[in-house]
Order: structure tokens, then C-alpha cells, then sequence
């Protein structure tokens, strides 16, 4: 938005993925393309199978595409880096390491040549603060809810300072309340250090009060992107004013209308 | 000795006010006497009564049982009595020194635990090595597991001869036969566990960038570390064994070639002492081993 549009921060192009298994070549993704800009917040929703974490680790180089490109910065991404870093959705974090060391590890591998020892402690406590984590840095993660070890996951992420952000389904396993805790955190962190973030969501409020993109897929195989809603929503934005906000309703009503009419789920035969 | 704890046993059973089991009712007995012992003490008293005086227990019986069947004129085996007459210095001071082959027990074992341990702690290193490249890759996994498995059943004795053909020297064959028992479940267990790994680590492994090195020490150890210790714990057991075989052979100082000699010099007392010490070495061996284990995968488990 605030960078010359006609050059686009992140694009996939004509994106397509195939998996071969036991000699049976099955199409997940079908000519995908999308451009998100830099500081966009964009959400990935669609029916469960349809190939959402896939596109996610394609643009996190984790797997590599069948056809087509993604690019960032117009460069082509082919490996994954700690300039797309991942929130997984199981949090992942190393269950024998401590919380504080999780976070150091990618800071340690990310800036360990230019930050000096002291720099990098302040930066990992700095970002476990920046999730309300500092205070639980020694624990192990056995030992703290899983709405904290998902916030530890993000500090991590954050930590690394990525180029873009990819969450997938991030509060996927937690209760309403802490969720709608972290969303509130996470919109925090998005206005303040103005990431570039895409997040896969099977939550419709939590796409529309995110977003400032919604993308909407198709049932697979060969998922397409269906649809694409910006939504015109000024920022900041609170949970409860928006509750009742126009825009919001109709963002909402569109989305439902395009997962629940359009495309229902239907079981794969 | 074993009579009179059973009485205690008994009148402590009495003197409870629930009928607990005879484990918790011996701590009764034990406490007693001793008025003074303050509360900080309760917990340790309970846990020796609840690990260590049923086997005490157990074992006053045993030695009571063998003593009846071996008691009589005629009886192939000594009884715990004679034994007690006959290996006293054996048995009461593991530590004495008169000598060349004159020496008390405890050397002895620490003369085997030695060769154990350059043997069993190369196994350790290459084992746990071996392990983490094949556990990498399919193609040698299929390969060598078979191999292995095959291996990892010939009995330590069999690799004896090779071992004193290849070095012509007694001390590095001992060592060799412990080494080559001991690696093959430890190889095999590692192997598992780097398969094991949840694919999550790898990915997070990925967009870390980490090297092989990083990969290997931050993300491969300690997820395998569960396997890898079950590996080892196996292992040192499987070297205990095949120290004893070995010594019996190569001679020296050791544990094992004592059991030789007295049998070669007929002093059946003396073999028993040595079986009770091989074996408490062993179990404490198999123990040392288990709570590094647990010490150092502590929390490592997936929450
Ligand atoms: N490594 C793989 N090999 C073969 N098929 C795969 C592989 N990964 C994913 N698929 C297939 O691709 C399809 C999409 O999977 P994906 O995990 O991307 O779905 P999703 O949209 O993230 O679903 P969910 O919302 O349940 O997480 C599924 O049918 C799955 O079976
Ligand atoms: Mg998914």
C-alpha cells in the first residue's frame, strides 16, 4: 500500500501443486495467483482438505511448487527461510528447551553476526513481551497452557523479523476466550511492527476482523483462489464496535455466503 | 536374622491401626524406637520401607529356604552358612590387597568396570554416530537393518576368537567383544529414534536454516534421546555380560577371570560372592544408566 504497487512484495503466479503417491498423481492447487503488498494482512479461508496449508508451505519453501512461481521481492523462493517464518499450528515449539530458548535459537541463527550476546537476550525478552511471555521465559513448554505456547510460537516467528509472517490456523485448538485474546494481541503486534502476515483461518470473524484481504477458496482437488473480499474496515479496530458495524456484517454475511452457498463442503467421494 | 524380622513384621502388623500392606507396617516398626526422629525424616523412612525392606524381606527368605536344602551332608552346593564361614574376607572387605592374585573383590569389578567402559563408552559414540547417519536415510535403513539384526544376535563369545586373531592381544580383544555386543542395539535404537522425528522439527529446523552440525546437536540428540537411552541402557547391560565371558578366557584381574579361577581351584564359596557382586554391579550399572536417561530427556517428552 505504501510501496509502489506496480512492484509487488509478494506474488504467486500461475501457482499450481501436484502430489505424486504410489504412482497416483492427485492436483491439490490449481492455477493460483495472487499479489499481497507489503504490510497487508491477508486470510486464507476455505473448506477443511482444500489445500490451505499447502499453498502456505509452498510460500514458506517447505514444499516446492509443481508449476508456476512464488516470488518475494522478485526473487524466487524455492527454500525455506527466516524470512518467511511459520507459525505452525501445533505450535512446534522444542519441548526440550526452555520457552526463552525456543526464541533464542532463531535469534541466535538469524542475527548471530549482527547483533552482539547482550543484543540478542534483549531482543528475544523483547519479543517474548511483545506476546506476554516474558514472565514464563524458563518454563518448559510442557508447562504452560496452549494458548502460551502459541503466543511463544509467534514471539519466535517475530523474532526472526520475517519478511512475511505466515500463521496457519495459528488459534485453530484454543478455547473462544483466549482466542479472541490472542487475535486482539496479534492486531496489536500487526499495527505496531507492520508485518506483512498471511493467516489461514477456518474462523470467519476472525478473517474479517483481521484482514484487510479474505481469500476465498474452492472445494479441492485442484482448489482455485474463488474469490478475493478487501475489507474496507478503518484500524484500529475493536472487537465490540465492529460486533455491530455495517461493513463488518456485510464482510461477514459474504464470506458465509460464499463458503455455505457457493461452495459447500462437500465429502470427498 | 530373617525369623526375627518376620516377628517384627508381625507384632508391628498388631500395633498398626489399619491393616496396611507389610511394607508401610515394617516403617511402624522401624520408627519406633526412635522417638526423637523429627518430621523431615517421615519421607525418607517411607521410602525405605516401601524399596527396601521387601527385598530385604524377600531375600532373608531365600537365604533361609537355601540354607535348609544345602544344610545337610551330601549337598552339591555350600550353603549360605559355609559361604559366610569360607569367602568372609570376600564378601565383609572388598578392598583388601595381598598380592598379585590376592586382592578383594572390589578391584576386581573395578578392574572389569574399566575395560567396560572404553569399551561400552567407543560403542556409545560410534553407536549413536552409525545410528544418526542411517536413521537419515532410507536406502541404508533398509540395508543394514537387516545386517544388524543378524549381528546383534551372535553371543559376545563367538566375536572372541576373531577379536584375539585380528589384535594378538588379550586386553584390546576383551575390549573389542564388549564393543561390538554392546553396539548394536544402541546403532539400531538410534537409528528409530532420528526416524522418529516428528516431521515439525524438521520444518522448523528448515525455516531456521540450521546446518547439519546445529541440526544434529539442537533438534536430532535430544528428540532421540529417549531411543538413544534405551539403546544404551540395553547396551551396558548386554557389556556386563560379555566382559565376564571375555575375562573367563583373556585372564587378567577381572571379575570374570576370578570366577575361572575358582572354579579351576574348586572354591565354589568364592564363585556364589562373585555372582552376588557381578550382579549388583549390574543392576547398578543398568540403574546409573536409566537415570542419566531420565535426567537428561527430562521434559524432552512431546506435551
Ligand atoms: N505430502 C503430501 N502428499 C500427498 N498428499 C498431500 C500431501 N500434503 C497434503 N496432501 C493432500 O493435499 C490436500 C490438501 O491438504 P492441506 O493440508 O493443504 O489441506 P488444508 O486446507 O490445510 O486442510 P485443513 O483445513 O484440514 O488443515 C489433502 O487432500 C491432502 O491429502
Ligand atoms: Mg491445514
Amino acid at each position: 500500500m505504501t510501496t509502489a504497487s506496480d512492484k509487488p512484495y509478494l506474488k504467486l503466479d500461475h501457482v499450481g501443486k501436484s502430489f505424486t503417491r504410489a504412482g497416483v498423481t492427485s492436483e491439490v492447487l490449481k492455477d493460483v495467483s495472487l499479489t499481497i503488498d507489503r504490510n497487508e494482512f491477508v486470510s486464507i479461508i476455505g473448506h477443511s482438505g482444500c489445500g490451505k496449508s499447502t499453498l502456505l508451505n509452498l510460500v514458506a519453501g517447505l514444499t516446492q511448487v509443481s508449476t508456476g512461481a512464488v516470488l518475494l521481492e522478485e526473487r524466487e523462493v524455492n527454500s525455506p527461510g527466516p524470512d518467511r517464518a511459520v507459525v505452525f499450528q501445533n505450535h512446534s515449539l522444542l519441548p526440550w528447551l526452555s520457552v526463552y530458548a525456543n526464541v533464542r535459537l532463531g535469534v541466535d541463527k538469524v542475527f548471530g553476526s549482527k547483533k552482539t550476546r547482550a543484543e540478542r537476550h534483549d531482543w528475544t525478552m523483547h519479543n517474548l513481551e511483545l506476546v506476554q511471555m516474558a514472565h514464563a521465559k524458563d518454563k518448559r513448554p510442557s508447562e504452560i497452557s496452549g494458548g502460551m505456547k502459541q503466543r511463544v510460537g509467534i514471539a519466535r516467528a517475530l523474532a526472526m523479523e520475517p519478511k512475511v509472517l505466515l500463521l496457519d490456523e495459528p488459534f485453530g485448538a484454543l478455547d473462544a476466550l483466549t482466542r479472541a485474546h490472542l487475535q486482539d494481541s496479534l492486531m496489536q503486534i500487526h499495527a505496531s511492527l507492520g508485518n506483512t502476515v498471511i493467516m489461514i483461518t477456518h474462523d470467519v470473524d476472525e478473517a474479517v476482523l483481521l484482514s484487510d484481504r479474505i481469500v476465498m477458496m474452492t472445494n479441492g482437488p485442484s482448489a482455485r483462489i474463488g474469490e478475493v473480499l478487501t475489507v474496507e474496515l478503518p484500524r484500529p479496530r475493536k472487537r465490540l464496535e465492529m460486533a455491530a458495524h455495517p461493513t463488518y456484517l456485510k464482510a461477514r454475511e459474504s464470506v458465509l455466503r460464499f463458503l455455505y452457498e457457493r461452495h459447500r463442503f462437500v465429502e470427498a467421494a | 536374622m530373617g525369623l526375627a524380622l518376620l516377628k517384627s513384621e508381625a507384632s508391628a502388623q498388631a500395633a498398626a491401626a489399619s491393616a496396611k500392606p507389610a511394607a508401610a507396617a515394617a516403617v511402624v516398626a522401624f520408627a519406633a524406637p526412635r522417638r526423637s526422629v523429627s518430621n523431615r525424616f517421615r519421607p525418607v523412612l517411607r521410602w525405605v520401607g516401601f524399596n527396601v525392606v521387601p527385598p530385604l524381606v524377600t531375600l532373608a527368605v531365600m537365604l533361609l529356604v537355601w540354607q535348609i536344602l544345602c544344610d545337610r551332608p551330601g549337598a552339591t552346593l555350600p550353603a549360605p552358612s559355609v559361604i559366610w564361614k569360607e569367602a568372609r574376607d570376600l564378601i565383609v572387605s572388598p578392598f583388601f590387597d595381598l598380592g598379585s592374585q590376592d586382592i578383594g573383590l572390589g578391584w576386581r569389578v573395578l578392574v572389569s568396570l574399566q575395560r567396560v567402559a572404553i569399551g561400552f563408552g567407543l560403542a556409545a559414540v560410534a553407536g549413536i554416530l552409525m545410528g544418526s547417519l542411517i536413521g537419515q536415510s532410507e536406502w541404508a535403513m533398509r540395508g543394514l537393518d537387516p545386517i544388524f539384526q543378524v549381528l546383534r544376535t551372535v553371543p559376545p563369545l563367538a566375536w572372541l576368537p576373531i577379536a584375539l586373531a585380528a589384535f594378538r592381544d588379550s586386553q584390546p580383544s576383551a575390549i573389542f567383544v564388549i564393543f561390538i555386543t554392546a553396539i548394536w542395539p544402541i546403532i539400531i535404537n538410534t537409528a528409530v529414534g532420528i526416524r522418529n522425528i516428528p516431521q515439525d522439527y524438521r520444518n522448523v529446523a528448515a525455516v531456521l536454516r540450521l546446518n547439519s552440525f546445529e541440526f544434529f546437536w539442537t533438534i536430532m540428540l535430544p528428540s532421540a534421546a529417549p531411543y538413544i537411552f534405551t539403546g544404551l541402557r540395553i547396551g551396558v547391560g548386554l557389556s556386563w555380560l560379555a566382559i565376564v565371558a571375555a575375562e573367563m578366557l583373556t585372564g587378567g584381574v577381572g571379575i570374570g577371570f576370578f570366577i575361572w579361577d575358582a572354579w579351576n581351584s574348586s572354591r565354589l564359596p568364592d564363585i556364589i560372592v562373585a555372582l552376588a557382586y557381578i550382579g549388583l554391579v549390574g543392576f547398578a550399572l543398568d540403574r546409573l544408566v536409566g537415570a542419566l536417561g531420565s535426567l537428561v530427556t527430562r521434559g524432552a517428552s512431546a506435551s
